[in-house]
């Protein structure tokens, strides 16, 4: 008789194909993360938890407003003479930047990019590549990434998924220098090799990690210095941002730049800090001379009149992945969305509907730890609960388990203890959820005293 | 993460309590199934405290495992019952689980929309907080030997707001060494349904937590959760690891005379 084959869930699906070795490099990043994170943070607020609350209410504050704040950061960018284009969906979003693009290089050519998870969200690059630009990543790990042909695996570190030697046998296929896996000499080969391309660019595309709706001020952060090529060498700049990536006053940044670096690395601040506040005035001898404001919904209209809105207070530090158990086991790959680990197990489903992703919510321990670390307290295992409860009503999800006979039994205390009594039946009987509790562990057995035995007997 | 004023303070000087309380003990279903020692033991414990302690058997389950499970029908089916039951008398509640009493905090709100949950304390909390116990007063006159024991905090405890409470208790154990161990507020892999429908992550999960424990030269794993009990007893089993899990409950109740 053959076995019938067992059909795991996808996240499930690809733990159990994983090397060791990618799983050796998420966790040792991980580990590290978290650990300098919390000294960074308990050093940088005397108490860290009033302050997460006050970002918390800070972003709340931003998602009750938030059509008003974005008038406003609208009008002021206008103001400070950068254009403003509304972008509703990922494809509007494409042939915004599109026609930016052609009017800014016709003939084709060189565009930089710096680290963008919308430009990813709504897939840029190939887009661009596909008409004839030549497109490249100027972050370190994205550049890693574009050149392996693949995919971020973790919001803040893309390649946190490899390792050092991995990335050097890349360079050296790549002929852009001889082999090593010193980190400072793949940086400088890297560097050599980015130089030119940003000399040559005429357009250099970015994200946004704040807009700031009082000034319209567009703040990035970085540490290596690539943000700030990309966003000022090129004569032309495209920044696109999430619509909720606002904050409302200028006294609200030094709050979210210290509590985004020291969750996001560790660090107290970030190496680079950029505000840009426009495209270069008339007395200013360099900067871009065009600047542009893609603003994306793409999906997050619908999820702020939503019960998953709390997810937009997000600012991508991406500490829930870090300090998630089950991230740590399956890597930002196993979520199959750019958005990955707790943050993405909540906003790829509210983003693509539940229908597109009914399993994802169920493949978390529940265990609290994203939520304990996330600087705007998104309470992220309440969400995956009501995610999983929407698969079920809507019966999208597989239900493995039949809680009929459960729940008979459990809303009497009659059944209940009748139930009890026939229990050690249920060791050789077939269970939907034994084979896969059997597969790692024994089947737990009764040990000791029975609990309402000893009750009855002592009175 | 709570700061550090938070944090229960250990004192020496163990603390009798004086007033009479009456206390209505929630077993839970892993009690009742797999885990009678720890329900024995939790009378003990209130007992030795000059609690009285009310059961009532007509009790079944909280209902979160098939709330977690995203059946929030079922649960709303098994959680009425409890919550009727809860809502029967102002004595508050003491259960051996946290995992249950964040159920009924926390969840029940969810599943009844803004409604107020039952009064109810996880044993720790109960004895730290409510009863003021600093440091557990021993009196038993066969004290164990020395034994090197490494404290899992359950993650549900965080769910209301447990910090070291079961820990402090526990350490104040004189036969009792706690270890260090790395990661240590990782989950243990568990959660619930998660544990078979992802078994191979579940359980990579739970081997990490071993192997930190192991490392960290522990022969004993000490929890307030029966979940993440039952499953490392499994994965321990299975690999014959040399390891055992207990119940703090367990722990304090052995530090009574009989
Ligand atoms: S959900 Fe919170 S912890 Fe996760 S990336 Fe967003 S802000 Fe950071």
């Amino acid at each position: 008789m053959k076995a019938k084959p067992v059909n795991h869930p996808a996240v499930e699906a690809f733990a159990r194909q994983l090397a060791e070795t990618t799983r050796d490099s998420v966790r040792a990043t991980s580990v590290k993360v978290i650990e300098s994170r919390k000294a960074r943070l308990v050093d940088a607020f005397p108490d860290l938890e009033a302050t997460r609350t006050q970002a918390s209410q800070i972003k709340d504050f931003v998602l009750a407003n938030i059509s008003n704040l974005l008038s406003q950061l609208e009008m002021k960018c206008r103001l400070n003479g950068v254009q403003v284009h509304w972008a509703k969906d990922a494809e509007s979003a494409r042939k915004i930047i599109l026609d930016i693009c052609k009017e800014a290089a016709p003939d084709g050519g060189t565009i930089v990019k710096a680290k963008s998870m919308a430009t990813e969200e709504i897939h840029l690059n190939k887009h661009l590549i596909d008409v004839g630009y030549n497109v490249v990543e100027t972050d370190l790990g994205e550049f890693v990434v574009q050149i392996d042909n693949d995919t971020p695996s973790h919001i803040v570190a893309p390649i946190i998924h490899k390792n050092r030697r991995e990335v050097a046998k890349s360079f050296e296929r790549e002929g852009l220098g001889p082999y090593t896996e010193s980190p400072e000499q793949l940086a400088a080969q890297a560097r050599k090799h980015l130089r030119e391309r940003f000399v040559e660019a005429k357009i250099g595309i970015s994200g946004v990690n704040f807009a700031i709706a009082e000034s319209g001020r567009l703040v990035l952060v970085e540490n290596e210095g690539n943000s700030r090529l990309s966003t000022t060498a090129p004569d032309t700049h495209i920044a696109i941002m999430g619509l909720e990536k606002l904050l409302p006053s200028e006294a609200d940044l030094p709050l979210f730049l210290k509590l985004l670096a020291g969750s996001a690395t560790g660090q107290r601040m970030t190496v680079y800090t950029h505000l840009i506040s426009g495209p270069r005035r008339k007395d200013e001898d360099d900067g871009p001379t065009a600047v542009h404001l893609v603003i994306l919904d793409n999906g997050r209209s619908k999820v702020l009149n939503g019960p998953y809105k709390d997810i937009l207070k997000c600012i991508r530090c991406g500490a829930c992945s870090y300090v998630c158990p089950v991230y740590r086991q399956v890597s930002g790959h196993a979520y199959s969305h750019v958005y990955s680990g707790p943050l993405g197990a909540v906003l790829a489903p509210a983003l693509e509907g539940i229908e597109a992703l009914p399993e994802l919510a169920k493949a978390s321990t529940l265990c609290g730890a994203c939520e304990e670390v996330c600087p705007v307290k998104i309470p992220i295992p309440r969400m995956l609960l009501q995610l999983r409860d929407e698969a079920m009503r809507k019966g999208v999800a597989e239900n493995p388990i039949p809680w009929t006979l459960f729940t008979f039994g459990a809303t009497s205390g009659l059944r209940w203890r009748t139930g009890l009594k026939m229990l050690p039946m249920a060791r050789i009987a077939k269970h939907p959820l034994k084979d896969g509790w059997t597969e790692f562990r024994e089947l737990p057995k009764k040990e000791g005293r029975d609990f309402r035995k000893w009750w009855n007997g002592r009175s | 993460m709570p700061p550090d004023s938070n944090v229960a303070k250990k004192s020496d000087s163990p603390v009798r309590v004086e007033a009479r309380h009456r206390v209505r003990l929630m077993l839970t279903c892993l009690c009742d199934i797999y885990f009678g020692e720890v329900g024995i033991s939790t009378v003990k414990i209130l007992e030795h405290l000059n609690c009285e302690v009310l059961f009532d058997k007509e009790q079944t389950c909280c209902g979160q495992p098939p709330y977690n499970a995203g059946d929030w029908s079922a649960a709303r089916q098994v959680a009425g019952l409890t919550m009727r039951a809860l809502l029967e008398s102002e004595d508050p509640v003491v259960m051996p689980s946290a995992s249950c009493a964040a159920m009924i905090r926390e969840g029940y709100p969810v599943l009844y929309e803004g409604m107020m949950h039952p009064e109810v304390f996880e044993l720790g909390e109960f004895l730290v907080h409510q009863l003021k116990i600093r440091s557990w007063p021993v009196t038993t006159a066969n004290p164990p030997a020395k034994r090197r024991v490494a404290f899992h905090r359950a993650c549900h405890g965080r769910g209301i707001g447990l910090t070291n409470e079961q820990e402090m208790l526990v350490g104040s154990l004189p036969w009792i060494q706690l270890v260090r161990i790395a990661q240590g507020e990782q989950c243990c892999g568990f959660g619930g349904a998660f544990c078979a429908t992802h078994g191979a992550i579940s359980a990579g999960i739970g081997m990490e937590k071993l192997h930190n424990i192991m490392k960290a030269g522990a022969e004993e794993i000490v929890s307030g959760d029966m979940g993440c009990l039952l499953h490392l007893d499994g994965l321990i089993k299975k690999n014959k690891l040399p390891l055992r899990t207990r119940h703090f409950a367990e722990l304090l109740a052995e530090a009574i005379a009989p």
